[in-house]
């Protein structure tokens, strides 16, 4: 179980975080939605510990990982989490096998002889095979998106902090990313936290979702409950994305409006 | 002012986490062949290159003022040799490779800061010290003197066939003024110099890409950056190291 408590960060001239609070239960889709630039991507990098806290608790199991300071002990907290980034962010000079396989080496003691099965069963999670030998420059979005996430999942983490996953791909390959993650989720049996402005994914996916507004959180509900909102910002938002899907043809929304796809959570999907 | 003091600041903090990883990790031997090649074995043509027009012109210039002033080419061997030993080759070699190899190093590790790849590397369970900078500084500090050596020798044997071939100094006076004049000093006090550009170069290409910020054009940026401070450190470095090395009797 993850538990944030009164969560600040702040940058140089700019509150980013403030005192934002949540439980993620083990085993949850955690949806963090809002427009860009306001804090997403700062609220999972301080959960990975990319980023220090200013002050607040983020419990992982009941211990603070907020509070520490030695790089071996964040290292040895980091092994619980995998990290898909927005761009995936491959390593450019390494092939696929060694991109799946270089956390292996660094966070599990595993036999370097089982990395193939281990690489090869990841890629197949995510729809890849005989890829091992490419080189990242020499897949497509789609392809690095999927290549990351089985990077993401190698090393069996409890759970898997998701960057922007859909931003900037087709809605063919966002559909694709949308159900590795569910499927991510359930055959690994992984808590996920995703940050997006995709407000589709998040009420599709999501067991809770979460709005960020100027640094605090308007309203952590579930979906259900996320879409009747009353919340000025929670409706604005939702009112834009609904007119943005529906304005270039795809499929997002609100309850009662064109292109909504469904009741929203994985309750609601499966 | 202040900008100077952030950005030694940061350089040094880098540092302390090299040192530390340096003798806290098991030794990234894959990754530091792999920059040893990038950084020496691919600097190899163009420092020859560099080093033998080098000896070459030294030569020739050599003779004709010696010619000129003598009647006849004296010292050229000793002149050549010395220069190249000392100073020449050190310090041209450390330009080459801060240009070649420096950016390389920053247009890199920039790149890899730009696209998140170096906050990868801490997701994955390892630190950007322990794998991109010991390598890198390890393959500097090994090739930057093997490179050096080689400058050293083949800068020598380009003053040699200008020597024989256009001022038709006999071989073997060409050689015999460099053995009856120089000592194991003279080629020390180049060698030691080589380290300390080797190390700047290091820190600074490394430094730079660290800290780029900004998509493609902050990696063109940082670049440019590195390679126009280490040249300028080079010459830096290399009047104050000297004095020292001469006050010493080396």
């Amino acid at each position: 179980m993850i538990e944030i408590k009164n969560l600040s960060k702040n940058f140089p001239g700019r509150d980013v975080l403030r005192d934002l609070s949540c439980r993620i239960e083990d085993g949850d889709t955690f949806s963090v939605i809002g427009p860009s630039g306001t804090g997403k991507s700062t609220f999972i990098k301080c959960i990975m510990r990319l980023l220090k806290p200013d002050s607040g608790r983020i419990l992982v199991d009941g211990e603070d990982i907020a509070a520490l300071d030695d790089e071996f002990e964040i290292a040895r907290i980091r092994r619980n989490f995998g990290y898909l980034f927005q761009e995936g962010a491959l390593f450019d000079s390494l092939t696929v096998f060694e991109n799946v396989s270089f956390g292996l080496r660094y966070l599990t003691d595993i036999p370097r002889e089982d990395y193939g099965r281990i690489v090869a069963d990841k890629l197949a999670l995510v729809g890849l095979e005989k890829v091992e030998h490419l080189k990242p420059a020499e897949l497509s979005v789609g392809m690095k998106k999927r290549v990351a996430l089985a990077r993401a999942v190698a090393a069996g983490p409890k759970c898997i902090l998701y960057d922007e996953p859909t931003t900037g791909l087709d809605p063919v390959t966002t559909e694709m990313v949308t159900d590795l993650i569910v499927s991510a989720s359930e055959k690994l049996k992984v808590t996920s936290i995703l940050v997006t402005h995709d407000v589709n994914l998040a009420l599709r996916i999501s067991t809770q979702v979460a709005m960020l507004d100027k640094g605090v959180f308007a309203a952590v509900e579930p979906p259900d409950r996320f879409v009747k909102s009353e919340n000025p910002a929670i409706k604005e938002f939702l009112e834009i994305s609904n007119a943005g899907h529906n304005g270039c043809g795809d499929h997002g929304g609100r309850p009662g409006h064109a292109g909504y796809k469904g009741p929203g959570g994985r309750n609601g999907r499966h | 002012m202040l900008g100077l003091a952030g950005e030694l600041g940061a350089a040094a903090l880098m540092l302390k986490s090299t040192v530390f990883w340096f003798f806290k990790s098991r030794l990234e031997v894959r990754e530091t062949m792999k920059q040893s090649v990038k950084i020496g074995v691919d600097s190899i043509g163009v420092t020859a290159l560099t080093s033998f027009f080098t000896g070459m012109v030294l030569a020739l210039q050599t003779g004709a003022t010696s010619k000129n002033l003598f009647n006849e080419p004296l010292y050229i061997g000793t002149l050549v040799a010395f220069s190249m030993v000392k100073e020449l080759g050190p310090v041209l070699t450390s330009i080459v490779v801060a240009g070649r190899a420096g950016a390389v190093v920053t247009a890199e590790i920039g790149t890899m800061r730009v696209t998140e790849q170096i906050d990868a590397l801490y997701t994955l369970g390892t630190h950007p010290a322990r794998y991109l900078l010991v390598p890198r500084y390890i393959a500097f500090l090994v090739t930057l003197p093997l490179l050096v050596v080689l400058a050293n020798f083949i800068g020598t044997i380009g003053g040699f066939i200008v020597a024989t071939t256009r001022l038709q100094v006999p071989s073997t006076v060409y050689w015999n003024d460099i053995f009856t004049f120089m000592d194991i000093n003279d080629f020390m006090h180049g060698f030691i110099k080589t380290f300390a550009f080797a190390f700047m170069i290091a820190t600074v290409s490394c430094h730079k890409g660290m800290t780029t910020r900004g998509g493609a054009e902050g990696v063109g940026k940082s670049t440019t950056e590195a390679v126009v401070t280490s040249m300028v450190l080079v010459m830096v470095i290399d009047y104050f190291i000297s004095a020292v090395l001469v006050a010493l009797g080396i």
